[in-house]
């Protein structure tokens, strides 16, 4: 399993790293891994408020489709809108060109309280 | 032996042939304007005959419960007699038109009422609306009925509906339908509701709990008092998803249990043909706090439950309808699927009260034999014993998924389980062979599994590749749901 030492984690398998004034958030290599080959991916208009914990988008594979969750309260900035037409994306590269949402915090300091590379592993293997 | 791939009409035939012969034409031509010509249509040109041997050489595809074993799990697929077929066909039924007035149409109105009654007595509940025509259906009308009850005191801040996560895959979108939003509570270690989880989760927002016990995973919610008693404490309501009750007929009650409102999947526990077999029909049960919100019109007996609701009338049968005080109204025209009605009817009054507990105990026997068939082969999560169903794991090999087991069991003459579903179960199987099945027909099927585990180790190209004896071969489902092709093109 691939862990991107730079970023946080939600035991919902999201990731998210700052990105200058902003956050970046996607699903981790565990996450893209069970799901299996993505097909759909529904992401937010830029301006629309989540709070976290909230549904911000829907992600579908073969298998099953699953919500995805806000790491933190937010507001959307930009969506990837390469995963459209290119779902792979997702599965080929989940913490570069397959991120998911770029958004700026309600309060940046919630990032500290989300889950370590670490913590974030020994949650997933438990899987 | 692979069987043919069935071409289409229209690549059939050939031009100028026809399946019926016209005569002369008697009157001036009008030919079609230019420009309204298409020529790329290719319209099918064949005769009878060859329309007559297409379609029954499709039909001879099927695959359904009366051809083979059919062990798709939380889909309770049932043998449906035969003999509730010839009720539903009599004369008085069929001929029956639904705007017929109530003193001509008593024996069908009978039927309803008796089917209400015998729906209470499996369930505790007060009351049944036999309107919903299908199990999610009557998932929508329990989560309205619920949704009614807040309103009707004024508790407009109750948006959050509680669903735990091996609940039935439909819950969420009944929920997001009525304008709630779903919030998953996670299972505990042993495959129950986690209760710190969920009373963490309960506040004044929460509209109420909807839960399927037995669980998706096939467990019994062995802590279901204490589960109801923490969202009632926090002022929800429970429904409870009734597509699994084919594990608990005559043995457990969920009015007992204090669930409020509760759909039953009468083509899955009642044996209706289902499965592109016939309509459902998810006929709902109700406590007394929420009796009372049922959809209408619900058969009732003169002198007993008569009288209070709106729209009761006088009749000069005994018979008639009524439709509850805080209803929510129609949820289907006229009176559900009334002929799915009459052949569930049938089946419990074969059956009768001792006879549909044997049903549930011989389910819960089946699934709980096969279980133990299969457990030194298949990795069962929740190794506890199961009711009507149980959940394995597929990948029986490296580089073997669940699919792979699945397709390779179609080459074996078995339709395949339900697979990856619970999502909180990795590459699930999730078998449910319902009480028809014999002794023989379990040993065969979980022969076919431990016979694909080993060709699963021994040669798993051969897994990869299947279904091998079927029209077409392995689909590729990726490159169907990223670029589907939805229209046929001639070249």
């Amino acid at each position: 399993m691939k862990i991107d030492q730079n970023a946080k984690y939600l035991k919902s398998h999201e990731w998210t790293r700052k990105d200058g004034d902003a956050f970046v958030c996607g699903i981790s290599d565990h996450a893209q891994k069970a799901l299996g080959d993505i097909v759909y991916v529904d992401l937010p208009a830029p301006g629309k408020h989540y709070k976290k914990g909230s549904a911000f988008g829907v992600i579908e594979s073969v298998k099953a489709a699953s919500d995805l969750y806000m790491p933190m309260s937010g507001t959307i900035v930009s969506s990837n809108t390469d995963l459209a037409d290119h779902t792979d994306i997702v599965n080929k590269d989940c913490y570069g060109a397959g991120w998911f949402i770029r958004f700026t915090a309600d309060d940046p300091k919630e990032w500290d309280t989300l889950l370590s590379p670490l913590e974030y592993m020994k949650v997933s293997e438990k899987e | 032996m692979a069987m043919s791939t069935e071409p289409l009409l229209s690549e059939m035939g050939a031009p100028g042939r026809l399946g019926a012969s016209l005569p002369e034409l008697d009157v001036p031509e009008t030919p079609v304007p230019e420009g309204l010509l298409r020529t790329a249509l290719r319209l099918p040109e064949i005769t009878e005959l060859e329309a007559v041997r297409h379609f029954t050489r499709l039909s001879r595809l099927n695959y359904s419960i009366d051809t083979n074993f059919y062990p798709l799990g939380s889909c309770t697929m049932k043998y449906n007699p035969k003999v509730n077929e010839d009720a539903a066909n009599l004369a008085g039924f069929t001929d029956c038109h639904p705007l017929i007035p109530e003193d001509l149409a008593q024996g069908s109105i009978e039927l309803m009422f008796g089917l209400q009654e015998m729906l209470k007595a499996v369930s505790g509940f007060d009351a049944v609306s036999l309107q919903p025509a299908a199990g999610a259906h009557g998932e929508l009308t329990g989560v309205y009925m619920i949704r009614a009850w807040h309103e009707s005191r004024k508790d407009a801040k109750r948006k959050r509906m509680l669903i735990p996560d091996s609940a039935h895959g439909t819950n969420p979108a009944s929920v997001a339908m009525a304008g709630f939003e779903a919030v998953t509570i996670p299972s505990s270690a042993d495959g129950g509701v986690d209760l710190a989880a969920l009373k963490a989760a309960c506040d004044d927002t929460v509209a109420g709990l909807m839960i399927t016990n037995p669980s998706t995973l096939g467990l019994f919610e062995r802590n279901i008092l204490e589960v109801v008693k923490i969202v009632h404490d926090s002022g929800g309501l429970v429904y409870g998803d009734g597509a699994n009750m084919n594990a608990l007929v005559g043995a457990f009650r969920p009015a007992d249990a204090g669930i409020d409102v509760m759909h039953f999947n009468l083509h899955k526990t009642f044996s209706t043909p289902h499965g592109g077999g016939g309509p459902g029909a998810g006929a709902v049960g109700a406590s007394s706090r929420l009796a009372s919100f049922l959809p209408g019109p619900i058969a009732a007996r003169k002198g007993v439950n008569r009288g209070s609701g709106r729209g009761s009338r006088e009749t000069s049968g005994d018979y008639g309808f009524e439709i509850p005080e805080n209803s929510i109204g129609r949820v289907k025209s006229f009176y559900g699927n009334f002929g799915i009605l009459v052949r569930a009817y049938a089946y419990m009054r074969q059956l009768g009260a001792v006879g549909l507990r044997r049903v549930s105990e011989n389910a819960v026997i089946n699934a709980n034999y096969l279980r133990v068939l299969l457990r030194d082969t298949y990795h069962e999560p929740y190794d506890r014993p199961c009711m009507h169903e149980f959940v394995a794991e597929g990948d029986v090999a490296a580089g073997v998924r669940t699919v792979d087991v699945a397709k390779r069991l179609i080459d074996l003459g078995f339709h395949p389980p339900t697979i990856y579903f619970p999502l909180i179960v990795h590459e699930a199987l999730m078998i449910e062979p319902t009480e028809s099945e014999s002794k023989e027909t379990l040993d065969a099927f979980a022969a076919a599994l431990i016979r694909i585990a080993d060709e699963a180790k021994s040669d798993p190209q051969l897994l990869h590749d299947a279904p091998h004896d079927t029209p077409v071969g392995r689909l590729d489902e990726v490159a169907a749901a990223r670029k589907p092709v939805l229209c046929y093109h001639c070249d």
